[in-house]
């Protein structure tokens, strides 16, 4: 067992923090709204110039080909430099590793490249007004025409679906077929003639959400990631990653753990607080603990499957807990507008998007702990 | 980087289970101290691994493993505490108010004045305290420390050790009440279903997994911080205690709820992991003291 750093790793953690210190993000406006967005995506751009916007992936791709353990350390500098959260986080976090995992040598050329650069921003097509933690249920089609797919249907909850480029979606595309069977991950163009966009007000009353309509939408079926037919495995694999440990890296809770210490003493360090917040450092300090445990299993050449349930449950709801406490610790200034608000609001939603944490829990008693399917 | 138990470890462990799955079945568990299992921890080098030349971290999968099988024996005492440095049966009153176990032991570990003795047990009067995990009986010691052998041991550091050590065992004794829970679960039918198959109780069972899992490498990392002699070692070491005994008393409380009434008898075993969470919950300090600990580590 060993928790030290090597040099080298450490060499990079000291390049990670002199870059950042150079190129302070500064305060940006919420990513759903118009200036935001532009805002983002110039922070974004930025980052690619540097070479800092996705370390871990090949060169060839745009990456600096960084291990795991080096990816982590610069989520960690990221998120202490007070970087604002990713704009393309469904392509870099949850489209990409898929990608790469599935995707064909033209596709990752094609489309990875400019997820890097976030000159494409992609959005997650998934849930539906009926589908959502019964995913299987779906009824969105995709019915072949020649090389062409022909969609229709409706995909709803697509997070920064308005700003989007790009959605990738799953569509039943065996009309013969029911649940988990005859479906497919289809790369869909939001440009596209028949594609409609409605953006959905999230709380903070910005168009966060979009709902995209598709009525008779044709793309190419060069456009399918992975075999057709093969959607339900290839959703899951993303589904694992978002859960497990790219999406959420502990980087991003250590630095709220650590502005929550800061908020606690700012605010005169009331003692009936005292305990909640040092839980909150805990926590935040078991989850990278936890990841560093996680990805060392895996440079062992083991795997992490349902773990990766365990992991989304703590993040979610550690991050929720921590915001909560911050609004305490803030008293009569809570709702007023600001960061604290901000990732308050946000955290809100941990348990319930990439699956809710009731769909964790029972994948967590059935998988792990061997209990029966209700 | 290289946060697992190495495969050495790992084997270790595995042989001490099997030894323990074989000397310390339940029933074995609920008798309480037995000689024969002491002479055959010691003959498989267990209780004299810090003797030895091995660390806080191969200790570490070996006391989950004593938690897990609820072994009464006084293997923090001895292999932790006095670190196997003493022959015999030994047990120790170090950090903790009561000495398990002194009426079978050979020695007892004591600290006067920052400093800690071994005092043979015919040389201390023992008070019998009674309590509730009665597999692991305490003592209340009182003695003379010219009557000791000065260990010139760091006190500090046997307590640290002591603490890690009840962290370990929590984690084991957590891990098989959501076992023995998840396995009843599995068998027990209402209403013309297993019981695991409903959500209320699928809920509760991974919640207790979700503490458990996020605890074990606190406590790995307490034992890498003890080893390293880390300036965070203290905090460290109080972070495991706390989030193992939570995790640990959260376990059982979890497993309770869903054996029922059996759950409440002691017929079923349960009760004996239950108790001996509640202990080593309250020995060395309880997970609000370390919470503080940690608290004051980390917010001044």
């Amino acid at each position: 067992m060993d928790l030290a750093f090597t040099p080298a790793e450490e060499a990079f953690r000291a390049e990670c923090r002199a870059w950042f210190k150079a190129n302070p993000p500064g305060e940006l406006a919420s990513m759903d709204t118009p200036e935001g967005f532009e805002q983002h995506r110039a922070w974004e751009k930025h980052l690619h110039d540097g070479g800092w916007s996705a370390v871990n992936w090949p060169r060839a791709f745009g990456g600096r080909d960084a291990t795991l353990l080096e990816w982590l350390i610069f989520e960690e500098e990221y998120y202490a430099a007070g970087s604002p959260r990713r704009l393309n986080q469904n392509g870099l976090f949850l489209l990409a590793p898929t990608l790469l995992e599935y995707g064909t040598e033209e596709q990752k050329q094609r489309y990875l490249p400019a997820i890097a650069a976030c000159d494409e921003i992609w959005c997650q097509g998934w849930s539906e007004p009926n589908a959502g933690s019964d995913l299987a249920s779906l009824t969105s089609r995709a019915i072949r025409d020649g090389d062409e797919w022909v969609l229709n249907g409706q995909k709803t909850w697509a997070s920064r679906g308005v700003y989007a480029d790009w959605m990738f979606g799953l569509f039943r595309s065996d009309p013969a077929s029911e649940r988990h069977k005859g479906l497919s991950y289809i790369l869909v163009p939001l440009d596209a003639p028949g594609v409609t966009v409605r953006p959905i007000a999230q709380l903070d009353g910005e168009p966060g959400f979009a709902e995209i309509f598709l009525d008779d939408v044709r793309v190419p079926v060069a456009n399918t990631l992975g075999a057709e037919g093969d959607g339900w495995k290839i959703a899951m694999s993303t589904a694992g990653f978002e859960r497990g440990v790219v999406l959420r890296s502990p980087g991003r809770y250590t630095a709220t753990a650590g502005r929550l210490v800061q908020l606690f003493k700012d605010r005169g360090e009331p003692p009936a607080l005292r305990s909640e917040v040092a839980r909150a450092w805990m926590d935040a300090d078991a989850y990278r603990l936890a990841t560093f445990w996680a990805v060392s299993k895996l440079l062992d050449g083991g795997t992490i499957g349902a773990e990766a349930s365990l992991n989304k449950l703590w993040w979610s709801e550690m991050d929720l807990r921590m915001h909560e406490t911050a609004m305490r610790l803030l008293g009569d200034d809570a709702t007023l507008e600001g960061a604290w608000l901000d990732g308050f609001v946000f955290s809100l939603a941990g348990p319930i998007y990439a699956g809710t944490n009731e769909i964790q829990r029972n994948i967590v008693a059935e998988r792990v702990l061997g209990l029966p399917r209700s | 980087m290289r946060f697992q138990p190495t495969p050495d470890q790992m084997l270790f462990a595995r042989t001490v289970r099997e030894l323990l799955e074989k000397e310390c079945p339940p029933e074995a568990a609920r008798a309480g101290f037995s000689h024969q299992r002491w002479t055959k921890l010691k003959e498989m080098g267990v209780i004299d691994m810090l003797a030895s030349g091995m660390s806080e971290i191969d200790l570490v999968p070996i006391l989950e493993e004593a938690g897990r099988a609820a072994l009464p024996e006084p293997l923090i005492e001895a292999a932790m505490i006095a670190g196997g440095a003493l022959d015999g049966i030994v047990t120790a009153a170090v950090g903790a108010r009561y000495a398990a176990h002194a009426d079978v032991a050979d020695a007892i570990v004591l600290e006067h004045a920052n400093a800690l003795y071994s005092v043979p047990r015919d040389k201390a009067t023992l008070h019998r305290i009674e309590t509730i995990d009665s597999p692991r009986p305490l003592f209340k010691i009182t003695w003379d420390y010219e009557s000791g052998t000065s260990l010139e041991a760091d006190t500090n550091l046997a307590l640290r050790r002591a603490t890690l050590g009840a962290s370990a065992e929590l984690l084991g004794l957590a891990s098989r009440c959501i076992e023995m829970a998840a396995d009843y679960a599995k068998e027990r039918h209402q209403f013309g279903k297993p019981i695991g198959s409903f959500q209320a109780v699928k809920h509760r069972l991974a919640d207790a997994l979700l503490q458990l899992e996020f605890a074990r490498p606190v406590v790995y990392r307490a034992a890498w911080s003890l080893v390293q002699d880390e300036a965070t070692k203290e905090r460290d070491v109080s972070m495991a205690k706390a989030m193992t005994g939570d995790a640990a008393a959260g376990a059982a409380k979890a497993a309770l709820q869903t054996l029922g009434a059996i759950g409440y008898t002691q017929e079923h075993d349960l009760h004996i992991w239950m108790k001996r969470i509640w202990a080593l919950n309250a020995a060395w300090g309880n997970p609000d003291r370390h919470r503080a600990r940690v608290a004051t580590a980390v917010l001044s």
